[in-house]
């Protein structure tokens, strides 16, 4: 897993995107939309005014985050598909938190409630690195079931913990304070209304310290060395199991702080989930197509964003549904998991490019003869 | 509420809500034993769920009755050929099949949402006309007692997937296909070596898979949910692929697991008519398969230790 997305290049991202982009165009074509309209307007639609922009950067935020805790559990060899229910611990663990404190002054509240949301969801990811670490079971299917027992525990404080005090009804909870909210009204105004908040600094912030953790202290090192090599990095006198465990709580608590994000800054308050939220999902394709580098997780974090504000305003103008973007998404990832395909079609290319190099030469030279 | 009457209720709802899980954990159970891990069966079962749910609304005059049988088949179709993106991808493309399933859990609300709303002009269809209902089974119904415990107004579906099981587990054990199958999960190289197909073999376990994951969505939209909606499957595909780890990778031990997780889904809805349980809260029910098959995966790795090959590329040499 991990060596096949070391090779996966930039070009392969890049390829994928494109691919991507032409099965979105395919299938608009298939079912009688205007491809280039379609994606005029998703374009038009995602930087057309400040609220929608607002509405990118507030997208971007927790995608950003979670695609990091995605890249550091992969960095140490576990594959964290929790992300989602890691989110969904810190955003309820939040919200409730900030709704039973509404006098705690805002310097107070917000640091504390944002490390709560973090630890929640370090614990919620600690636990599958715990239980790999320690008892083999593999944190894939570990993950996947805690998202749903978080999921179905999340909704059950909601409806049946929470004191009535705090909730708007049985489905949500009242809304958060002005002591805990991430939004800053300079920023709201700015962007006509969005829900864009302190959140998206936090998360670029938080790209710079887990580049640093990663490339530059001796815990990032551990972390990488027991991810290429277990054994090995036990041999060398790293705790591996432990290293381990770490990796998985920095991840969960990244997706933590994103679902935190989502509840005091985006939403200001918690409701009834259907289903585990897109975040955990989408950030894993985000750091997929970002590849383990930073800056590609940012860059994968905007683009993935703009699709999805963008879609939003296709089906005003041209008609086509909203859910042509999460195809596309899909599409991409699936070329990057398949990005032997691509690498065949580089080979191919490479072959061809060195053909017609030969057969220039040879005809340069046929005529350079000739005289 | 009598003791007939309660456990009429309780067996007659386990079987509707055990019937998809026992499908499409059977249908993981052919992929893995053939070494292609399917996280994928959550999105199969989608699809499957999508396509019985337009072939319901649209030829529920022209079949009546017979209208979600065939909604299966439609459901089975259409599963697998969307199956065939995860083996497309796993075994010709060497992807990881985790990235793999993921597009395909990714893939297929998109996709159905999408052309629901290409076709119907909004995010969810009409109730289906022609839901599977209760069946009663002829001849078995007339036994005492447990004639009408079991099969008389019951699920239909539910004994359909049954006969599947016992099928799926003379398949994989007893006979050639089943032990090629097996043998590709395990050890390709070796299977290679002894001339057999690796691909072929691998392709026709997630195909197997896609079918009988996209009929255990069919079961769900025409028993459950009754229509096509963004939330009709969710959480059922790894429900299932819980049981097929809890039934250590076996269709009998699946099918038992699925009736096992079935029960604890029913009692989550019917539990507030029953006496005792009512007193449980849900969340336990709710969060108890989920809970168990962590709990099985920690203390009994040793004896559910997966198929050897299992997520594993087979790269041939050349």
């Amino acid at each position: 897993m991990n060596s096949t997305m070391k090779q996966t290049s930039f070009s392969v991202a890049a390829f994928s995107v494109i691919f991507g982009l032409l099965v979105g165009a395919l299938i608009m074509l298939v079912f009688g939309y205007n491809p280039i309209s379609g994606y005029i307007a998703l374009m038009s639609s995602a930087v057309g005014s400040m609220q929608n922009i607002g509405g990118v950067l507030t997208q971007m935020t927790p995608l950003i985050l979670t695609a990091l805790g995605f890249t550091v559990a992969s960095s140490a060899g576990f594959f964290n598909i929790g992300l989602s229910g890691q989110a969904l611990a810190g955003w309820v663990g939040a919200v409730w938190y900030a709704l039973s404190f509404p006098n705690l002054p805002a310097y107070v509240m917000i640091p504390s409630a944002l490390i709560l949301g973090t630890v929640l969801g370090g614990i919620a990811g600690a636990i599958p690195g715990w239980l790999r670490a320690q008892f083999g079971a593999s944190e894939v299917i570990v993950t996947i079931m805690m998202n749903y027992i978080l999921l179905y525990t999340g909704n059950n404080i909601l409806q049946n913990v929470m004191a009535h005090g705090i909730k708007e009804s049985a489905q949500t909870t009242k809304q958060i304070g002005a002591n805990a909210t991430l939004q800053m009204p300079w920023l709201t105004q700015l962007t006509q209304g969005s829900s864009v908040s302190a959140g998206i600094v936090l998360a670029l912030v938080m790209i710079v310290v887990i580049w640093f953790v990663m490339k530059k202290t001796t815990l990032g090192f551990e972390i990488r060395a027991v991810g290429l090599n277990p054994d090995s990095a036990r041999y060398a006198g790293m705790p591996s199991k432990r290293t381990a465990v770490v990796a998985m709580a920095i991840s969960g608590g990244l997706a933590g702080l994103a679902g935190t994000i989502e509840g005091l800054g985006n939403y200001q308050y918690f409701f009834t989930q259907n289903s585990s939220p897109s975040i955990g999902f989408d950030g894993m394709a985000v750091a997929l197509l970002g590849n383990g580098s930073y800056l590609g997780v940012l860059a994968a974090a905007i683009l993935f964003s703009v699709l999805k504000i963008g879609g939003l305003g296709m089906p005003m103008s041209t008609g086509v549904p909203f859910e042509l973007v999460d195809i596309v998404i899909a599409s991409i990832i699936f070329f990057v998991g398949a990005n032997y395909l691509i690498r065949i079609i580089q080979k191919r290319i490479h072959e061809m490019d060195a053909k017609a190099e030969v057969t220039a030469e040879h005809k340069k030279q046929q005529k350079s003869g000739g005289q | 509420m009598s003791l007939m009457s309660i456990l009429t209720l309780v067996i007659s709802s386990t079987l509707v809500y055990s019937a998809p899980l026992i499908f499409t954990s059977i249908g993981g159970t052919f992929s893995e034993r053939g070494g292609v891990v399917n996280v994928g069966l959550e999105g199969i079962m989608g699809i499957g769920a999508f396509a019985a749910v337009v072939f319901n609304l649209t030829f529920a005059d022209q079949f009546g009755a017979l209208t979600p049988w065939l909604g299966l088949l439609a459901g089975a179709i259409i599963g697998l050929l969307f199956s065939l993106l995860h083996a497309v991808a796993t075994v010709t493309l060497r992807a990881d099949h985790i990235i793999s399933g993921t597009v395909i859990n990714l893939m297929a609300p998109a996709l159905g949402v999408f052309l629901i709303k290409v076709i119907y002009g909004k995010g969810q269809t009409e109730p289906i006309s022609r839901d599977f209902g209760y069946t009663s089974l002829p001849l078995l119904k007339d036994i005492p007692v447990i004639g009408d415990l079991f099969f008389a107004k019951t699920s239909g579906p539910a004994w359909l997937a049954i006969i599947i099981a016992v099928l799926s587990w003379y398949l994989i054990f007893k006979t050639k296909f089943g032990l090629r199958l097996r043998s590709v999960g395990e050890n390709p190289q070796a299977a290679d070596t002894l001339g057999l197909n690796v691909a072929r073999l691998r392709y026709a376990g997630v195909m197997l898979s896609g079918i009988l994951g996209g009929i255990g969505g069919a079961v769900v939209a025409q028993s459950i949910s009754l229509n096509y909606s963004a939330g009709t499957i969710v959480g059922q595909g790894f429900v299932a692929m819980a049981a097929m780890i809890f039934g250590r990778w076996n269709p009998l031990g699946a099918m038992a697991a699925s009736l096992f997780f079935g029960l604890s889904q029913s009692l989550a809805v019917v539990g507030a008519q029953l006496p005792v349980i009512q007193n449980i809260p849900s969340i336990y029910l709710q969060i108890a398969p989920y809970v168990l098959t962590i709990v099985v995966l920690v203390f009994f790795f040793g004896k559910t230790r997966a198929p050897k090959a299992d997520g594993v590329n087979y790269i041939k040499a050349t």
